[in-house]
């Protein structure tokens, strides 16, 4: 049994109070001070509990719409999202339910389409804030010259480099999510969109909204880009399921050009 | 605007000079025939194959795979190694269990980052020695912009798989390259400025690469499935133990260091008051 000897996790974030007789049984668990299963379940909402978990306060109404309308935004990114693509291949070669999420999760993972762009992007918001100038400045610094186990961004984070023009959906979750009035970066971001797109060269993208929106929240990159993989997960989740069922005689297999055969080359 | 060009001149086909399987036929690796031309090659030959589309003498393939014994520690302790344990422990798949510990192994404290910041420092301050600077110039002036990984260990200092490594390195005579000479040489910096600061296995290993010739990119790949071996001992002692008796942690063996106890607000106060 434990002593004072015994090696301690520190948290700040999780108190469980043990059963007398059995100090590995929960009588009872307080999230930030919070009982979670005497008071919370069945008054707060699943983003009363993100927010609180993340941020170790209660979220304001308007605080929580804006979390549950963004965790609506990214729930499901679709089967084109090379994230959602990958659970589907695990899903319809009959892997695992975890390695389903952890295949959406390493692809959903990168500085294109996923959380680090996220994270990214919330430095840029940081480090530039409302100031166009500060935007314009900052795209023009060179980059970095370190090596690191993440490849040099190849576009600015935020912003599709495929796209002509902003999507429709992108424009439609950024004015919902300016309109709840929560932070100064989505209803700056909705008023200068096309400026900044402009700076960038390109036009914004759903991550560019979902960093706005997490610095509004209060949320610091590393947060954002640990919520961001979190709230993506439902869709990937689904489309593995449905693709298992569908199954691999339906699922796109592709076609290759072997540009060096070895058996066209002797011939 | 570019727009869609380059995912339209992509769709649905994809070149390659990586491979394919021609499925009831063969197979092609890197442009060989993978049955006919590769099969007699050991598993790391192919791997480094893969990864660099070179092929390796018997010294550097040898030295090569020591890097990746040396360090195979069963010690479920370890971050990595634990997490294999307790996906034995909670009954969990083998797969999911190494796979999350081999991921989380590109770590900045251990593993993938140091790896390739050491190759990519050693790297740079080659060229930069060939330019004429001092190994001292070169040091200080990466210590002014930031950390130099390869040097220093959390625990202990020495490293014990240092001179295994050099020994094997000498017995091959892999040991006379000028990134593993430039790799010591920082280190007697180093220590000049702070004693615990000896080369650690980060830094041995990517000067060893280097003088292979593998490009950062290239030993960042190499390196990845290094503390594999010693994952599965792991796992596989775990899931031979009851269920969840993997370090278990007890209510006491947290120490709770947040805000006291207080009530949920009603939703009347919530909708007035946040951050309360």
């Amino acid at each position: 049994m434990a002593d004072d000897k015994t090696e301690k996790v520190l948290t700040r974030i999780w108190l469980e109070e043990p059963e007398p007789d059995n100090a590995f049984a929960t009588r009872a668990a307080y999230c930030h001070g919070f009982d979670v299963y005497g008071e919370m379940l069945g008054r707060a909402s699943w983003s009363d509990m993100l927010y609180l978990l993340f941020l170790g306060e209660t979220p304001s109404r308007q605080q929580a719409t804006l979390l549950n309308a963004l965790a609506v935004a990214l729930a499901n990114a679709g089967p084109r999202d090379p994230a959602v693509h990958a659970a589907m291949c695990a899903g319809v070669g009959g892997s695992t339910a975890a390695a389903s999420l952890m295949a959406a999760l390493a692809v959903g993972a990168g500085q294109h389409t996923g959380a680090r762009e996220v994270l990214l992007s919330m430095q840029l918001w940081t480090e530039c804030g409302v100031d166009l100038t500060a935007w314009r400045r900052r795209l023009s610094e060179p980059r970095s010259d370190v090596a690191g186990i993440w490849p040099e961004a190849a576009h600015l984070p935020g912003f599709d480099p495929h796209a002509q023009r902003v999507s429709v959906p992108v424009r439609q979750a950024l004015s919902c999510l300016a309109s709840f009035g929560v932070g100064g970066c989505l209803s700056w971001l909705e008023a200068h969109r096309p400026s900044l797109e402009a700076v960038a060269g390109k036009p914004l993208s759903m991550v560019g909204v979902a960093a706005a929106g997490f610095i509004d929240l209060g949320l610091t990159p590393e947060q954002g880009e640990m919520l961001y993989l979190l709230l993506r997960l439902p869709g990937a989740a689904v489309h593995a399921l449905e693709q298992r069922q569908v199954g691999h005689r339906n699922f796109p297999f592709f076609a290759l050009e072997l540009e060096n055969d070895p058996l066209k080359e002797a011939a | 605007m570019k727009g869609p060009q380059s995912l339209l001149d992509h769709a649905d086909r994809m070149k390659t000079r990586m491979g394919q399987a021609f499925v009831g036929q063969r197979a092609v690796f890197r442009g060989h025939d993978l049955h006919a031309e590769l099969r007699h090659m050991d598993w790391v030959e192919l791997f480094v194959f893969g990864i660099t589309g070179r092929r390796f003498g018997a010294a550097p393939l040898r030295l090569l795979h020591a890097m990746w014994v040396y360090t195979s520690y069963p010690d479920a302790r370890l971050w990595n190694n634990r997490v294999a344990a307790l996906a034995g422990s909670t009954r969990s798949t083998p797969a999911l269990g190494l796979s999350a510990a081999m991921g989380m192994s590109e770590a900045v404290v251990y593993g993938g980052h140091p790896c390739v910041r050491a190759i990519d420092f050693l790297l740079q301050a080659q060229r930069q020695l060939r330019q004429g600077r001092s190994i001292e110039e070169i040091v200080a002036q990466e210590l002014g912009q930031r950390r130099i990984f390869g040097y220093g260990r959390p625990i202990h200092a020495v490293d014990e798989r240092l001179p295994w490594l050099l020994d094997l390195a000498r017995e091959l005579g892999l040991d006379q390259g000028e990134h593993l000479r430039l790799a010591h040489d920082v280190e007697r910096v180093l220590v000049a400025r702070d004693p615990r600061l000896k080369m650690n296995y980060a830094a041995l290993t990517a000067a060893l690469a280097a003088d292979i010739g593998l490009s950062i990119s290239e030993f960042h790949h190499f390196q990845v499935p290094m503390l594999l071996a010693g994952m599965t001992p792991c796992f596989i002692e775990a899931s031979e133990r009851p269920p969840g008796t993997v370090f278990p942690l007890s209510c006491r063996h947290v120490a709770y260091e947040g805000r006291a106890k207080r009530r949920w607000p009603g939703p009347a106060q919530q909708n007035d008051s946040s951050n309360s």
